[in-house]
């Protein structure tokens, strides 16, 4: 469910895609409980949401992964603005920055597919963290059609447990951008 | 600053609420907020100790739409507090600033599930503009300054900042802001010169234009620039629920209330326009029915202080974000450039909505039983009391008939709960706005269901010399649900029948309540009795109108109309889909 309303007539077609959001919040508690509440009241998707430090202590930064329709990021931009602990958000293209999620998946081997596990290990330029009689764990980072590459290849050996974090992301070059600072 | 100069938590709270220019305040003491009514003792700021907390804080936000100033409730923790969420959820939806104040328990006990413990600030996290929790008491202050700073700025909000109780207790050095720099809130925000050209632009071009009028243009102070505004385009001009009295009702321009329960030509010129010039108003569902129906044919310009309305409901040609009345000032001058060139010719389009107007007015149906109708009374106390009482509404038929057979000509003296329909909102906010406006009369046009969820407040009204009146339009059931039943639901009236008539005597109770009751069962006794009531300036007065209890608040059927105009106007308005709204 999205904000967007398909029947408003002069709403103009547009398609939903993943958006990626950085957006910069005071480190203040009660932050995250914020965004998430307003996601969820606002019937918002999110696929993702990972949050840590930055370079400045008073500040945290969160990054968002929904699925949306171009009028209805706007919304949701819009209405993350209105929160008073939000400093400032970016939407950050793909093309223009570097996005990363972090696997751990342990897939089941035997002495006849352990070889064949590993090879596709190297090929992903992942690490195995751990190695037991019937199973080995592998470590896993890079944006998430890597990792989603990488599991559709583990898949047939046996996915005994997978952990994923959020999409973490930033812009490429020198400045960071932000679309809400416009505004300001 | 030296020691002496320190004091407790509690006084610099009660300190930054004098510094932040508070004069009154609704609440209620418990054990977590004790500690702050020590200090309130001896304060300046006037106390009025309510008898439940949803009544303190429907009187802040009554107060504070009476006055445009900020409405500030105090209450203690757990359920103290937790009575205060439907007033706040009431305040944020209509944009109302008021600041609550709450007692928490002491920092050390927070998530323990202590005595009378509840977590009140993420309890109003969705339905708050912000929430402030202080375990610190250095910091109360500066969490007061703001809070105000963010309830009356942009667009204005309900704010609660919750209190340990050892934060109030510990002593600490006062520390007001002089200024407030927040670094995610920049609520100064004006229409940008290219916005308000294209905006004139549109306007000079329209030959069907609306000025849909919102409550932004009470909240911005705008209404004589509206009028302004009107009178230069000409456009007929539609006030919506949370509008009325923002543009008067006597002017020729106006068309009533656009919605659900809209006048017909209000209704109709919103779908027939090619140009809504929307002015504070947010398309809301009870304005616009389905989306898809609504006025399909208009270009939109949306004027609004908060960026998340344009485009929210529906996609606006020309967005103009910004405080109402400076964007209307600026619209004028760059309107008036534009009709140098070519000034469009309205005068078709006056034709027609003027005939709306006189062909569809607004009326009602006499009871043919001889009993009274509701719409006569509400039309009586308004024509009575006048354009300069503040009428007060509670949520259902009576607010319905209150909004279209009052005729308003102020700003602020019709307060109602728009967005969120709040029963028994009017008691208490009528008793806010008294004590806002003591000089000025006012009326609580109120149900008899909605009467008996707060009537509680008229004895904190009669002990604190707050003299409100309340006319309980007594139809005996939860009239509005009742309509629906009736329209919708073959008349199975489940569980709507109050028999209020019998149980309670409402005038008994009224002078239980140290309040003068009064009963009006007849016709002919209802101007009597309205100036009876409007005699009585030393106590609140009570008058229980027994009323009709079929009548019906009509969307856009007016009484007079033939059944093929009937048919006709309704075919023009918007889709009202009982299972969508």
């Amino acid at each position: 469910m999205t904000q967007s309303h398909p029947d408003a007539p002069t709403a103009s077609h547009s398609t939903s895609s993943t958006r990626t959001l950085s957006v910069l919040v005071e480190n203040s508690p009660g932050v995250l409980a914020r965004v998430s509440s307003l996601f969820s009241r606002r019937g918002y998707n999110i696929d993702s949401l990972a949050v840590g430090a930055t370079e400045n202590p008073y500040f945290s930064r969160m990054t968002i992964v929904i699925n949306v329709e171009d009028h209805a990021l706007e919304q949701v931009i819009a209405q993350l603005d209105k929160l008073i602990n939000i400093i400032s958000i970016t939407e950050l293209d793909p093309v223009i920055s570097v996005q990363r999620e972090l696997l751990l998946v342990k897939v089941a081997t035997d002495v006849t597919t352990r070889s064949q596990v590993l090879e596709t290990v190297q090929l992903f330029r992942a690490k195995v963290v751990d190695v037991a009689q019937d199973a080995v764990t592998i470590e896993a980072t890079g944006n998430t059609e890597k990792i989603s590459a990488l599991l559709r290849v583990l898949e047939p050996y046996g996915i005994l447990e997978l952990v994923q974090s959020g999409l973490v992301a930033m812009s490429r070059g020198l400045k960071p951008g932000s679309i809400s600072e416009d505004k300001k | 600053m030296s020691e002496t100069t320190k004091m407790t938590g509690a006084s610099a709270l009660v300190k930054a609420l004098e510094a932040s220019g508070v004069d009154v305040m609704f609440g209620i003491p418990g054990g977590a907020i004790l500690p702050a009514y020590d200090p309130i003792f001896d304060s300046k700021i006037r106390h009025i100790l309510v008898r439940h907390e949803q009544g303190a804080g429907h009187a802040a936000t009554g107060y504070a739409q009476a006055t445009g100033r900020v409405g500030v409730c105090i209450a203690t923790s757990g359920p103290g507090a937790t009575n205060l969420v439907t007033p706040l959820a009431d305040a944020q939806m209509d944009s109302v600033p008021i600041v609550a104040i709450t007692g928490q328990v002491a920092s050390g006990a927070i998530g323990t599930d202590a005595f009378q413990e509840a977590d009140i600030r993420g309890i109003t996290m969705p339905v708050t503009k912000h929430s402030f929790l202080v375990t610190d008491p250095s910091d109360i202050a500066r969490a007061i300054a703001e809070a105000f700073h963010i309830a009356s700025t942009g667009r204005p909000g309900a704010v609660l900042v919750d209190i340990a109780k050892d934060a109030l207790q510990m002593r600490t050095e006062f520390n007001y802001p002089r200024t407030i720099e927040l670094g995610g809130y920049h609520p100064k925000i004006e229409a940008t010169p290219e916005s308000i050209r294209d905006a004139a632009a549109l306007i000079a071009q329209s030959k069907a234009p609306v000025l849909y009028v919102g409550g932004g243009a009470i909240k911005s102070g705008a209404h004589k620039e509206l009028v302004k505004l009107a009178e230069l385009t000409g456009a007929p001009v539609v006030t919506t629920l949370m509008a009325r009295g923002a543009f008067p009702d006597s002017h020729p321009q106006h068309l009533g209330m656009p919605g659900m329960h809209g006048t017909v030509a209000a209704v109709t010129a919103l779908q027939k326009a090619d140009l809504l010039i929307t002015l504070g108003a947010r398309f809301d569902d009870r304005v616009t029915g389905k989306l898809s129906t609504f006025a399909p044919g208009a270009k939109i310009i949306h004027a609004d202080i908060d960026p998340a309305e344009i485009g929210k409901n529906r996609a606006a040609d020309v967005a103009l974000i910004g405080d109402l009345r400076l964007t209307i000032e600026a619209l004028i001058p760059a309107i008036k450039s534009e009709f140098k060139k070519s000034q469009p010719d309205i005068s078709a389009w006056l034709k027609q909505a003027y005939g709306w107007r006189s062909r569809f007015p607004l009326g009602y149906d006499q009871p043919t039983d001889g009993s009274v109708s509701p719409q006569y009374v509400i039309e009586r106390i308004g024509k009575i009391s006048g354009p300069d009482s503040i009428y007060v509404a509670g949520v259902g038929q009576h607010q319905m008939w209150a909004s279209q057979f009052i005729s308003y000509e102020n700003p602020r003296t019709w307060l109602n709960s728009g967005g969120l329909g709040t029963m028994g909102y009017a008691v208490p906010a009528a008793m806010g706005a008294k004590v806002g406006a003591p000089d000025t009369t006012v009326w609580a046009i109120d149900g008899d269901g909605c009467f008996q969820m707060t009537n509680q407040e008229l004895v904190t009204c009669a002990l604190n010399n707050i003299p409100i009146k309340v006319a309980v339009i007594n139809n005996e059931s939860l009239g509005m649900v009742r309509q629906w039943q009736t329209l919708f639901y073959n008349e199975r009236y489940s569980n709507t029948e109050l028999h209020s008539k019998r149980i309670p005597d409402f005038a008994k109770l009224a002078e239980a309540m140290g309040c003068v009751g009064l009963t009006c069962d007849s016709t002919d006794d209802v101007d009597k009795t309205i100036a009876k009531a409007m005699e009585i300036n030393d106590r609140p007065v009570v008058v229980d109108f027994s009323v009709h209890r079929d009548a019906m608040v009509w969307p856009m059927v007016a009484a007079g109309a033939s059944n093929d105009e009937i048919v006709n106007a309704r075919s023009l308005a918007p889709i009202w889909d009982s299972q969508e709204l």
